[in-house]
């Protein structure tokens, strides 16, 4: 980008004409986004303030701040908000971004066949629907599943990891559906680090995790901020996974609040309730971003 | 949300938006539409479509119906809608349907389950005007006509059959087990000396299965909960009402003592372990499994369920078991303790409504009127394993012959009973299954269950309670 503007020759248009003749061409879009973007966003902000029900209901009202009061004096929702902490922790920042960082480090020195391999089974478990990975990790943790099939077989003890540990046994899902992002990101943050830089640090005679430690990651930090903020708001909303595998049971022991929003707003019908949560959701979206917004920008 | 291109400098504020926005979508209320209405010579016909891809029992059904139809009105069209959805999604999206003018159909299919809650909302049309010049109305059986008349008086519904739910037993296992081939338990304890003796001498079978928990949704409610609530000794008293509704006050019980029986019934069959595997019976999929592995496969003993299982095991079903009839018996299930009436049974099913926003609504009507004929009607129920609501097609022995079984549950009409399907109801049956969840699991007793269910009962119903 840089320079760019140096080198336009000839008469300079006027400043206000330049700006109509760059910004008319994007009115349509603008106009669009705001319409069918904004608009739904704003309805729903709306909404959260309603008593809106989906049925069983001849008029709603507007109630203020009340379905925000329930939320937070609802045992189940706060049950939600633990879970979906968890969840995100667990899957998002321990489990796909390490893995994906790990696996992105280690293809670096593998040989091509090895490479394209790894890295296609790895893609292959992200392009999968999202019901159709739920089905196959649900297939891979019941009670009569492959995981336990194999454990049998090295004579070890067997149970319904479904039901015993579900918030885990879906973290798991989510690592592994969700590592071949993280890893295509790595991996193209590594390729971008000038191979000088690392020759002259092991002619230094620095080890590898010192290299991985004082190069490595201090060059790819933009790249951590970046990867770390989607796949947190992408495992926020995480949903077809953990409806599929366990419907957020037992006991709602893996009800994340995408799932708790759907219960309340479409099982229970509490439209306006259930979008009340999705709001508050929002917000803990934003409160990640902003965690990471902070930690990129102390460190430049 | 699934970003496309990384890019490290991207803008933050722009996929917050991103963001945002795939968060917010599923709480949007709108549904695509399909511009129903634009033309006055077609009526439009939404229907569930079974979510398993062999099961195409009405989808035949409707095509049938729609070309008798179009040949008797020159002229008029057909357009058939299906909606492919398991349950509680199917009545989501139909309500989100009938919210605007633009995606109303001109004719719905309703589960009784909610038609009082879509009622409230303004969603259907009343259909007494039409009802009163139809004829055929007069075959309908009197319970199955109020199954859809609301708290105004009004009909919204022609139902299309009914059903009936008692206990399947497997003959096999019951031969092993001592037990007899012509079962028929006359007490609550009955049953569970049955399922107490399968485990004893056929120990790697299940015993018996109740519906139970959040997972199984409505099943655990109707199938196991009310199955057992409607005969406890308070409900089957003289004069007694309602056990979860008092319609002289219009308030929902709570604190019943039945209430609490039935609770410990379903906790007996789990802390006995008489029941499946607790992890088992909280699988989304059980029921699926009941019909499609377990009984099948002999590896069930006692199945507490509904009177369409039959349906799953016709030819061209998919997963055919013609040989069902001879493996399996047949019992109503009992009262508590052996009481007057002495069984117990519940009923729902489905109507055809019409939506208040529907162009076509005289169309609409006369397609139910070509559907129920008294032949299309008999053939329905045959075809999907239901029972009948037209007193003709009751009494022709063409029906009772058409499939084993029929008879048994068509005779459990007199006894049945139909849940208070009023607005709240959907949120009360969560309250059962959350209580009768806690209980399977051994997280709660049962006092401290029916003590959550009658708080959860004050929220859901907005303090509309009476305690006994």
């Amino acid at each position: 980008m840089k320079g760019q503007t140096r080198a336009t020759s000839g008469p300079v248009p006027h400043p206000a004409l330049r700006t109509a003749t760059r910004v008319l061409p994007l009115t349509p879009a603008t106009v669009l986004l705001l319409l069918f973007l904004a608009g739904p966003i704003a309805y729903c902000a709306y909404i959260a303030f309603t008593d809106l029900q989906l049925t069983g209901q001849a008029e709603d009202s507007f109630i203020g701040f009340e379905n925000f009061r329930t939320a937070f004096g609802d045992e189940a929702f706060l049950n939600a908000v633990w879970l979906t902490l968890v969840f995100t922790v667990v899957s998002a920042l321990l489990g796909q971004n390490t893995l994906g960082l790990a696996l992105a480090a280690l293809m670096q020195r593998a040989s091509k066949p090895v490479r394209t391999l790894v890295g296609g089974i790895v893609v292959t478990a992200w392009v999968l629907p999202e019901v159709v990975a739920g089905f196959l990790l649900y297939a891979f943790f019941r009670r009569e599943g492959t995981l336990n099939a194999v454990l049998d077989w090295l004579h070890l003890p067997t149970q319904n990891w479904l039901y015993t540990l579900p918030i885990l046994a879906v973290s798991f899902a989510n690592v592994w559906r969700g590592t071949a992002f993280s890893m295509l990101v790595y991996s193209a943050a590594l390729n971008e680090i000038p191979k000088e830089i690392t020759e002259a640090a092991e002619v230094d005679g620095a080890g590898g995790w010192r290299r991985m430690w004082h190069i490595t990651l201090p060059m790819i930090r933009r790249s951590i901020g970046t990867n770390l903020m989607l796949i947190t708001l992408q495992t926020l909303s995480v949903f077809g996974l953990i409806w599929v595998m366990t419907r957020g049971g037992p006991g709602g022991k893996s009800q994340t609040l995408p799932l708790f929003m759907y219960e309340e707003a479409f099982q229970k019908s509490m439209i306006g309730y259930g979008t009340a949560v999705a709001l508050l959701l929002l917000v803990v979206g934003s409160l990640f971003s902003a965690v990471y917004l902070r930690l990129l920008r102390t460190e430049v | 949300m699934r970003p496309t291109a990384p890019h490290p400098r991207r803008s933050p504020l722009r996929l917050l938006l991103t963001a945002a926005l795939a968060i917010t979508a599923p709480g949007a209320l709108t549904a695509c539409g399909n511009g129903s209405g634009s033309d006055p010579d077609t009526v439009e016909v939404s229907y569930k479509q079974s979510t398993d891809n062999q099961v195409r029992v009405m989808d035949t059904f409707l095509a049938d119906v729609k070309k008798q139809f179009e040949k008797a009105n020159p002229g008029k069209k057909v357009k058939l809608v299906p909606i492919k959805a398991p349950d509680s999604e199917y009545y989501t999206k139909v309500q989100q349907m009938l919210r605007s003018p633009k995606t109303a159909p001109d004719l719905v299919y309703e589960d009784t389950f909610l038609i009082n809650s879509d009622i409230t909302s303004g969603y259907l049309k009343p259909l007494d005007d039409y009802l009163a010049d139809w004829k055929d109305w007069d075959q309908f059986i009197d319970t199955a006509k109020t199954a859809a008349k609301a708290e105004d008086g009004k009909t919204y519904g022609v139902p299309d059959g009914t059903d009936t739910r008692g206990l399947w037993f497997d003959k096999a296992i019951f031969e092993k087990a001592g037990l007899p081939a012509d079962w028929q338990p006359k007490t609550w304890e009955d049953v569970l000396d049955a399922a107490r003796t399968i485990k004893r001498k056929v120990p790697d079978v299940i015993p018996l299965n109740v519906y139970t928990g959040k997972p199984a949704g409505e099943a655990a409610t109707m199938q196991g909960f009310e199955m057992l609530l409607y005969g406890t000794e308070g409900a089957t008293a003289a004069g007694a009402s309602d056990p979860l509704y008092d319609e002289k006050s219009k308030k929902w019980k709570a604190g019943t003592q039945g209430f609490k029986d039935a609770l410990t019934f379903v906790e007996t069959v789990y802390e006995e372990k008489l029941g499946p595997e607790v992890s088992d019976a909280l699988d989304p999929n059980i029921s699926t499994r009941v019909r499609g592995e377990l009984l099948p496969e002999g590896r069930l003993g006692i199945n507490l369920d509904g009177s369409w299982l039959p349906q799953d095991w016709l030819p061209g079903s998919g997963h055919e078991w013609p040989e069902w009839s001879e493996k399996l018996g047949l019992a109503a299930m009992p009262t508590q303790n052996g009481q007057s009436p002495g069984k117990v049974s519940m009923s729902g099913g489905w109507t055809w409504a019409i939506p208040d926003k529907a162009a076509n609504p005289d169309l609409a009507f006369k397609f139910i009127e070509t559907m129920q004929t008294k032949a299309n009607a008999q053939k329905w129920y045959i075809a999907n394993s239901g029972i009948a609501v037209r007193k003709d097609v009751a009494a022709d022995p063409a029906y009772a012959e058409a499939q084993p079984g029929i008879r048994f549950f068509t005779d459990l009409v007199s006894s049945t009973h139909y849940r208070p399907a009023y607005p709240a109801y959907p949120k009360v049956s969560t309250a059962i299954q959350e209580a009768m969840e806690s209980v399977t699991t051994g997280d709660a007793s049962v006092a401290e269950a029916a003590k959550n269910y009658d708080e959860e009962l004050k929220a859901a119903t907005d303090d509309q309670v009476i305690e006994e």
